[in-house]
């Protein structure tokens, strides 16, 4: 293997390992198979595999993943692909009411092994229906467990937890990072689903972020070095299991907290850390907490739109500069 | 189907309706609470295609789905101790009386979204066929759920794909209040739709017990043959109406009184006769249903209701419900 990975190469990678190991693992989803999927995400599979493990589908999102269910039901392993977050909306009965409730409302009769993965994020310019940060929206759903990696390794190792978890999972593949290069992890890396990363250690003040807001909030922490500001920059890679742990103990040491979000502030991950906090770690701060996130309002076209409605690396230094000064 | 496999039908049909009847009156003595969607008058299509599948096939029902379930293993017993919120309920009273299921014996559950299981029907299809097992997979549904997107997806996937699925409409006339035909462009709601799929499409007298065994059975053979999916239309009515709360005054008189004369029950002592099957062993069939939901009716009521604890276990595999770690 190469010494470096894309995100995008990982992600095909990722599953490959899984399907070797698993012969229950089949893919299903538009245009994933001989094509590789729209963002190439699914590579080689189809290749590697054949058309009794990888599906190429309708476009039909509900039979999409209603089908997964069924057969997450009854012995199989599926892996959907959902070509952009926004079109969750088009299967969102599966993802809000059947999916997450069938194990409970069954009294623990059902278990559904799924894993839905899809293209989240903006910064591509594919305008408003095309680049919703929607993360947000799995979230307010009991049931669900919800990865997204920030870097190759992570893609891999994070989808080996998915793909082998006996609860489905939502799986976001931020777009502004599927260029990104990475170190190529190592056979049967695994990464749990619910543990933070610690990406940056710094004393002053934690940024807690996920996908591609890790590397913005990685930037913002190199400006902020040069100012004398020393940033710590928490990965948290899931929001259900959520590590709140690791961003209390974080704090422990900074005493300041802001959240990186690129979702809209209304209804954002970052309430749910920061309640956590103000419930649990009040006494830790020595600042008001803050949240960078995306405007509530659709994703605009231009650049120079999208910047003024997501989180930038100026957004960031701002507002850290205020909370260090607080 | 010989005496004895239509007997056993008819018992099991029999124990339907005194089931349905004892959820009526619990409900009426305030023991059973939310609501309740009755399906009697609809048993011969449960238990019909119920006698046609293998014990292994996969089946997906509606809220409308207490027959499926008694059709497809679970007893009167859970069944009622589900509805009457006890601990020995079928789901552990976390379902209730629209999501019984009984995954052990196949019955992947009761879905209150109307339409949304047909999805997961054929899914389980593709899964016996990539497992090649040659099971079968069937999805009930209302005449109501045929004009729901998720319907013609499904057609379509499994039509595509080739799957072991078979849809089964139970065409009671009526959506909720609505008149299925008020709202269809089409008589046939499911089987007209089915060749624009590239799938049969049949009807059938869905209150004889008979001849919906025998069309499930022969489009089953024929899915697990690999010749694909089919649409079964069954022609049925229900007695009561939509749920707890419709007195179902919007149905013409002339209208129930006919379906009231061609009631499946009737219908199959009617077969019985004709196969030469006495009185007498219809009336001990009888008995004993009455015998056994009596003594289900009983048991259900003397059972202890959940540990409250177990509102929160199984929203995980682990069988937790932490978020957080
Ligand atoms: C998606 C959805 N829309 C509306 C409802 C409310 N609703 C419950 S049952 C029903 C009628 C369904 O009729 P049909 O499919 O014919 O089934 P039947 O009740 O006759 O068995 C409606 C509209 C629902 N449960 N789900």
């Amino acid at each position: 293997m190469a010494d470096v990975i894309t995100y995008r190469d990982a992600v095909a990678e990722g599953i490959a390992r899984e399907m070797r190991r698993d012969t229950s693992v089949v893919c299903l989803g538009e245009d994933i198979g001989v094509a590789g999927g729209v963002f190439k995400t699914t590579t080689g599979l189809h290749e590697e595999f054949g058309p009794e493990r990888v599906w190429d589908t309708p476009i039909s999102e509900q039979a999409i993943v209603g089908a997964a269910m069924g057969a997450a039901m009854t012995g199989m392993r599926p892996v959907v692909e959902i070509m952009f977050s926004d079109f969750l909306a088009c299967c969102w009965d599966y993802l809000a009411n059947e999916i997450p409730k069938v194990r409970y409302m069954t009294g623990g009769q059902v278990t559904v092994p799924l894993v839905v993965r899809t293209a989240n994020g903006g910064g591509l310019g594919f305008g408003a229906q095309h680049s919703q940060a929607t993360e947000n929206w799995t979230l307010t759903v009991p049931g669900l467990k919800i990865a997204a990696p920030a870097t190759p390794a992570d893609v891999i190792g994070m989808l080996a937890a998915a793909i082998r978890s006996d609860d489905p999972v939502v799986f976001f593949e931020h777009k502004g990072l599927l260029a990104t290069k990475g170190p190529p992890p190592p056979p049967d890396h695994l990464v749990e689903l619910g543990r933070a990363a610690v990406v940056r250690e710094g004393g002053d003040v934690t940024l807690v972020a996920l996908a591609s807001m890790v590397p913005l909030a990685l930037r913002a922490a190199d400006v902020l070095a040069g100012e004398g500001i020393d940033a710590e920059v928490v990965d948290l890679r899931c929001l259900v299991p959520l590590d709140a742990a690791t961003v209390l103990d974080s704090l422990r040491k900074t005493s300041r907290l802001l959240t990186v979000e690129e979702n809209p502030y209304q209804g954002g991950w970052g309430a749910t850390v920061v309640s956590i906090v103000a419930d649990e770690g009040f006494g830790l701060l020595d600042a008001p907490v803050r949240r960078v996130a995306g405007e509530c309002v659709p994703l605009p076209f231009a650049d120079v739109l999208e910047e003024q409605v997501i989180p930038t690396v100026d957004k960031v230094v701002t507002e850290v500069r205020r909370l260090a000064a607080y | 189907m010989d005496g004895a496999g239509l007997l056993a039908c008819y018992e099991r049909m029999a124990v339907i309706r005194r089931t349905e009847k004892a959820a009526h009156d619990l409900f009426l003595q305030g023991l059973v609470k939310g609501t309740t969607h009755l399906a009697a008058g609809q048993e011969a299509i449960a238990v019909g295609a119920s006698a046609a599948l293998r014990p292994d096939d996969y089946v997906f029902a509606t809220y409308r789905g207490h027959h499926h379930a008694l059709a497809r293993g679970a007893t009167p017993e859970e069944c009622l101790a589900e509805l009457m919120s006890r601990a020995t309920g079928l789901c552990k009273a976390k379902g209730g009386s629209m999501h019984l299921t009984k995954a052990a014996t196949g019955m992947l559950g009761s879905y209150a979204i109307v339409g949304s299981h047909l999805p997961m029907a054929v899914g389980a299809a593709w899964s016996a066929r990539l497992r090649g097992t040659e099971q079968l997979a069937v999805a009930f549904f209302g005449d109501g759920a045929t004009n729901i997107g998720a319907f013609h997806e499904s057609l379509n996937l499994a039509a595509v794909w080739k799957l072991p699925v078979l849809f089964v409409c139970e065409n009671n006339l009526y959506m909720e209040y609505t008149p299925i035909a008020d709202v269809t462009a089409v008589p046939r709601p499911a089987a007209d739709r089915a060749p624009a799929h590239g799938i049969p499409g049949e009807v059938v007298d869905g209150n004889d017990v008979v001849a919906v065994e025998e069309a499930v059975g022969r489009l089953a053979r024929r899915a697990r043959a690999g010749d694909g999916p089919a649409v079964l239309e069954a022609e049925t009515y229900r007695h009561f109406g939509h749920s707890r709360a419709d007195p179902a005054t919007y149905r013409p008189a002339e209208e129930v009184e006919r379906w009231l004369k061609h009631d499946p029950l009737d219908l199959a002592r009617g077969r019985l006769a004709e196969r030469g099957v006495g009185e007498e062993t219809v009336a001990e069939a009888d008995e004993r249903a009455r015998a056994v939901v009596e003594r289900a009716v009983e048991a259900a009521k003397a059972a202890p209701p959940p540990d409250p604890r177990e509102a929160l276990t199984d929203v995980w595999a682990d069988g937790g419900a932490a978020w957080r770690t």
